[in-house]
């Protein structure tokens, strides 16, 4: 790891002035993936701006049934919240799905959506990746792809996004809150956020340099049941090679894509009284394999057949 | 070693990529920046890694004691542990947050020691295996797992242990698991999935597991 210089910013003008000088600077705040990365060599910033003091670790009611949840509430915390437990199960499940207790007791709301790639070759600095190397190729194109993209990828990146948490939030339909040095706050639907790879898969969200998370707003859950379901290569302590999260009638699969994946199609389907394997199929038209990862085309299809019984199962009132 | 005067000396390339730099900044601040990633390559250029190490002071109560150090800001807790203050029985297994070896509790709660630089941890109270007991005035968590042979090797045991006695206090916080069919209950029983879904973050390659789960319940008190 090359040095670095570090500074602990306690107020978020502090923060702001800290990276302002210093465009190479990260923000670090659990630091689960980033320190991992820094370890590879993937990620070599040359100062750390510590943001884990910060006052931005609330969760918090908000007029007209609004959840909102600062960048720095720890994603155990926000698993066994009683509000997202009963209002939002969806969310909390798909939390206590992803990493371990040691994790989640680190790792942030906010950094858990900038969590980067788990793709084998990102991670491999002695291989191509367009990801961590512009222009240099994509290695999983013709490699080892069984955990890789089938919607939404391009020629230059077929990775996915890792995170659970993303998953339940872009079916809850939230939103990512920002503030920039100059004052500004952006609210950003989790669809938005996220970007799809094209030619340029280095750049993964809507972000700004300096740019920070400060919360995320969840809207009151919309009516009908939630679940979450993942599949994995063991039965915990795995990311997923498919999950399909429900809210009532909107649905969001992860493990698929360059980021959580809204099946709009499928919605769409449904609204007009598709059956769920019908509106699966839908959602799954322009699907594309790359021969490792073949097997998620008909998985994500009873995936998300399933979970919309289990949600039915599970729908209150 | 390289000498620090020369590698200071900033090339054709190093003035032409930080004056790109410099450009970005100014769009930044005038908020019309719209991109996230801009000239990365330039902007590492600009203001270059350290040529030396960055030291950090560092104070921190670890197992009742307040300990000071003068530390690498590369350093992670583990490191620090192990290295700097000679409290080996945290163990380094994967170093990257796949094995849980290294699990100690900071502030009361079970983290990674493996994935956060200890720099991080101003104020910090942590606890290794040390801090929860040792021979002679043993922990119930320790003294369990001796009891059931909550182990071979051992190399996983301080992390199992540690995780076991966050794992706890996190029941106790009424916190659910995967394991839990339903989240929203308030009454969370331990059954023997929920124990092994909570552990789930301590991989024991000796598959000790059967003992390991006998330990946690006697400790804690599960039928």
């Amino acid at each position: 790891m090359k040095p670095f210089s570090y500074e602990r910013a306690t107020d978020v003008q502090g923060a702001f002035r800290a990276i302002a000088v210093r465009p190479d600077a990260k923000f670090i705040a659990g630091g689960t993936n980033l320190i991992d990365l820094m370890k590879m060599g993937i990620e070599s910033p040359t100062h750390l701006v510590d943001v884990n003091h910060l006052p931005l670790a609330k969760i918090e009611d908000a007029d007209g049934g609004f959840l909102r949840i600062g960048a720095l509430v720890r994603n155990s915390e926000l698993a066994g919240d009683r509000r997202v437990r009963e209002r939002y199960p969806v969310l909390s499940e798909a939390l206590l799905a992803g990493a371990s207790g040691q994790l989640r007791n680190k790792a942030t709301t906010g950094g858990n959506l900038l969590q980067r790639t788990r793709c084998f070759y990102f991670y491999n600095a002695g291989m191509p990746c367009n990801k961590r190397e512009p222009g240099s190729g994509c290695s999983a194109l013709q490699g080892l792809n069984r955990i890789h993209a089938i919607l939404g990828a391009s020629p230059e990146c077929i990775a996915v996004h890792p995170s659970d948490m993303a998953v339940a939030l872009t079916a809850l339909g939230a939103q990512v809150e920002t503030l920039s040095a100059t004052g500004e706050v952006r609210q950003i639907p989790m669809t938005e956020f996220h970007r799809l790879p094209g030619t340029t898969p280095q750049v993964e969200t809507v972000l700004r340099p300096g740019e920070l998370i400060t919360a995320v707003i969840l809207p009151p859950p919309p009516p009908g049941g939630q679940a979450y379901r993942k599949v994995r290569d063991r039965a915990s302590y795995a990311f997923a090679l498919i999950s399909v999260a429900v809210a009532g009638n909107q649905i969001a699969l992860g493990g698929v894509a360059h980021k959580p994946w809204r099946a709009i199609k499928a919605e769409e389907a449904l609204k007009s009284g598709a059956s769920p394997a019908a509106a699966a199929d839908a959602e799954l038209a322009a699907a594309h394999g790359y021969g490792g990862n073949d097997y998620k085309i008909p998985l994500t299809r009873r995936m998300i057949v399933r979970t919309m019984a289990q949600t039915k199962e599970t729908a209150r009132g | 070693m390289p000498d620090p005067d020369l590698s200071d000396d900033p090339t054709r390339r190093d003035v032409l990529e930080a004056g790109i730099a410099v450009g970005t900044v100014a769009a930044f601040e005038a908020g019309i920046a719209t991109v996230a990633v801009v000239g990365a390559d330039a902007a590492y250029a600009a203001t270059p890694h350290p040529a030396n190490p960055v030291m950090l002071p560092v104070r921190m109560t670890i197992n009742g004691e307040t300990r000071s150090l003068s530390i690498d800001t590369r350093t992670t807790l583990l490191d620090a542990l192990r290295e700097h203050l000679g409290l080996t029985g945290t163990k380094k297994g994967c170093d990257q947050g796949q094995c849980g070896a290294c699990t100690v509790l900071v502030n009361g709660m079970r983290i990674l020691s493996c994935l956060t630089f200890a720099g991080m941890h101003e104020g910090d109270t942590i606890t290794t295996i040390e801090g929860l007991g040792e021979p002679g005035r043993l922990h119930p968590m320790q003294a369990a797992f001796v009891e059931h042979d909550g182990f071979q090797c051992g190399y996983c045991t301080p992390g199992q242990i540690c995780s076991a006695v966050g794992m706890l206090k996190e029941h106790e916080l009424g916190w659910p698991s995967h394991a839990t069919a339903n989240v929203a209950e308030r009454k969370l029983a331990l059954s023997d999935p929920e124990i092994r879904e909570r552990m789930s973050g301590n991989l024991c390659r000796c598959a000790a597991y059967p003992n390991i789960l006998a330990a946690i319940k006697d400790a804690g008190g599960i039928a």
